[in-house]
């Protein structure tokens, strides 16, 4: 069963395209991540453009960002307040993010870039997660009486502007959240992803935020950015394509709500494990791309 | 009477352009093709017959070339190499205008049916069919860009060279498939058809084929050209409200 994409001009397979959307929906339901990171790349090995790859699965990620957030709203595990904030940074940040791409992609280094940034990011993220939800199932194992303090006073607490974070028990400067949204705000325009994967530890590790509300506020704030990102991308280049958002959203939308289910039965260690070998495995799989040679030294690109 | 002489007039109109001693009478199979949602690649047969006023020369075979040529649009092509130990696109080289499709079929091998010189004049092989190659000076053998071009495209199954694969029959009728690959761009498909004989060129014709998208498809792809705003906005309504209803009607299963 073939699927033509009007945007994209390319056919793809219907089935492997639902399957897709599917696996990324469960992922976003339990980690809080949009799936971005995965999805991109698996579309360029489908045979899509890589700027219709990028824009059309930022439009994909809304859809099951929305789908997860509506389980996370019902159990009160969205702090809205830390929402808004990190979204005021985002906005600012995918602009930026936006300028860039632009600007690299008319020296045709945007792909290497892109690559390079994810290697770095899921590299270092992966094994700082890695490292921590090992030493923390230890410590639990090991009787776990003595679980480290969760606010250890750094310099992200010493930053005027501050408010309360209710939701998150946090009472915090309003600076380090305006400029992890902004990071991940530009991350998620370079990349083509929705930044959970950055924000979710940034959020637990810089933030000191609690894992039970990390989840549902990052989905909160990926809706806005993505959204934003894809009407950039439709108007600066056109390279949404609605046939093949639709399909991944349609897959992707019912894996959501398993994974959220999925993810509630799980211990937060073993989420945190889980999370951290994907990572881990997708970093790899870029990496060894990047490292050896390939077996086409040419690449084509489409002027204009 | 007059019937005949309308007859004699017909056969006369119809043999005085043929000043060339062999002319193509061609026809295909559609000379549309249709990109609907569901389309998978797409198949066409060109057929047709020699219309000649001599009898057929003895001394020499007929063949036949048709090719199918998409758009031709621009390309850059990069070269990579190691740069600190990863792979980097290094040398750009401007391919002016390649076709985005390029199809060939022949009666027999192509050196024996098209000579060289007849190649350069007509531009009918793949490597002639790419035009000039624009190379920066800093870089030598631009020709290598082209050759690659080529390549990816042939294993892409975008360029194809079907040597043999045009039937003739009687040095009169002849006919080709064309395969038609599911990654098309719209556009007018230029189809070209050579008669030869020992590598020279005696008749030649034109057709067109328009290749264009239809229903939906068609409807998202102006509105994401001509209205990019609407269009962006409506992804996004689209993704809220299916993201939406999704969860809504998980709850409800599930309550």
């Amino acid at each position: 069963m073939q699927l033509y994409l009007p945007i994209a001009e390319v056919s793809v397979n219907l089935i492997l395209l639902l399957g897709l959307g599917t696996l990324v929906g469960m992922l976003s339901g339990m980690f809080g991540v949009g799936g971005g990171f995965l999805i991109t790349p698996l579309l360029f090995f489908m045979g899509i453009p890589p700027a219709v790859a990028v824009a059309t699965g930022a439009n994909q990620i809304v859809a099951s960002s929305v789908s997860g957030v509506m389980a996370h709203l019902k159990r009160r595990t969205v702090d809205l307040r830390m929402g808004v904030v990190l979204l005021a940074g985002g906005l600012v940040g995918s602009g930026f993010g936006v300028w860039v791409f632009n600007i690299l992609k008319e020296q045709g280094q945007v792909d290497l870039l892109v690559r390079l940034a994810y290697v770095i990011f899921l590299g270092v993220i992966g094994g700082l997660m890695f490292i921590e939800s090992v030493r923390a199932l230890r410590r639990s194992k090991s009787g776990g009486g003595t679980r480290k303090k969760r606010h250890s006073h750094v310099w992200v607490h010493g930053l005027p502007f501050k408010m309360r974070f209710r939701a998150s028990g946090l009472y915090i400067s309003a600076i380090p959240p305006l400029m992890v949204g902004a990071a991940v705000g530009v991350l998620a325009a370079i990349m083509g992803v929705g930044g959970g994967f950055i924000m979710v530890p940034a959020m637990i590790y810089l933030l000191g935020m609690p894992t039970k509300v990390v989840i549902g506020t990052s989905l909160f704030q990926i809706i806005f950015v993505t959204a934003f990102t894809t009407l950039l991308h439709a108007v600066t280049t056109q390279t949404v394509d609605i046939i093949l958002a639709v399909a991944l959203i349609v897959g992707g939308v019912l894996g959501a709500q398993v994974g959220a289910v999925i993810g509630s039965k799980l211990r937060a260690e073993q989420l945190r494990i889980l999370l951290a070998g994907l990572v881990l495995a997708v970093c790899f799989k870029l990496a060894l791309d990047l490292f050896l040679t390939p077996e086409e030294l040419f690449v084509i690109a489409e002027a204009g | 009477m007059r019937r005949l002489l309308v007859l004699m007039a017909l056969l006369l109109a119809a043999a005085l352009p043929a000043r060339a001693a062999e002319d193509v009478v061609l026809d295909l199979s559609q000379d549309e093709v249709s990109i609907s949602t569901n389309f998978d690649g797409s198949e066409i047969l060109v057929y047709g017959a020699v219309k000649r006023e001599d009898p057929i020369p003895e001394d020499s075979e007929l063949d036949v070339v048709i090719t199918v040529e998409g758009p031709f649009v621009p390309l850059t092509v990069y070269r990579k190499a190691r740069v600190l130990g990863v792979w980097a696109n290094t040398e750009a080289v401007e391919v002016d205008l390649a076709p985005s499709f390029y199809a060939i079929a022949t009666s027999a091998p192509f050196e024996e049916v098209l000579s060289n010189v007849e190649d350069l004049r007509h531009h009918v092989s793949i490597p002639r069919a790419i035009r000039s190659v624009g190379a920066p000076v800093e870089v030598e053998n631009a020709q290598v860009f082209t050759d690659a071009v080529i390549r990816i495209r042939e294993a892409g199954g975008s360029y194809q060279l079907k040597e043999g694969s045009v039937s003739v029959r009687e040095q009169t009728l002849f006919s080709a498939r064309v395969q038609m690959p599911a990654n098309l761009t719209e556009g007018t498909y230029r189809t070209r058809i050579f008669l030869t004989r020992e590598g020279r060129v005696v008749g030649q014709l034109e057709r067109e084929i328009a290749v264009r998208k239809i229903g939906l498809g068609r409807w998202l792809f102006n509105l994401a050209q001509g209205q990019p705003l609407i269009y962006g906005i409506l992804a996004v309504v689209i993704a809220l409200v299916a993201g939406w209803t999704a969860s809504a009607v998980t709850q409800l299963l599930r309550s």
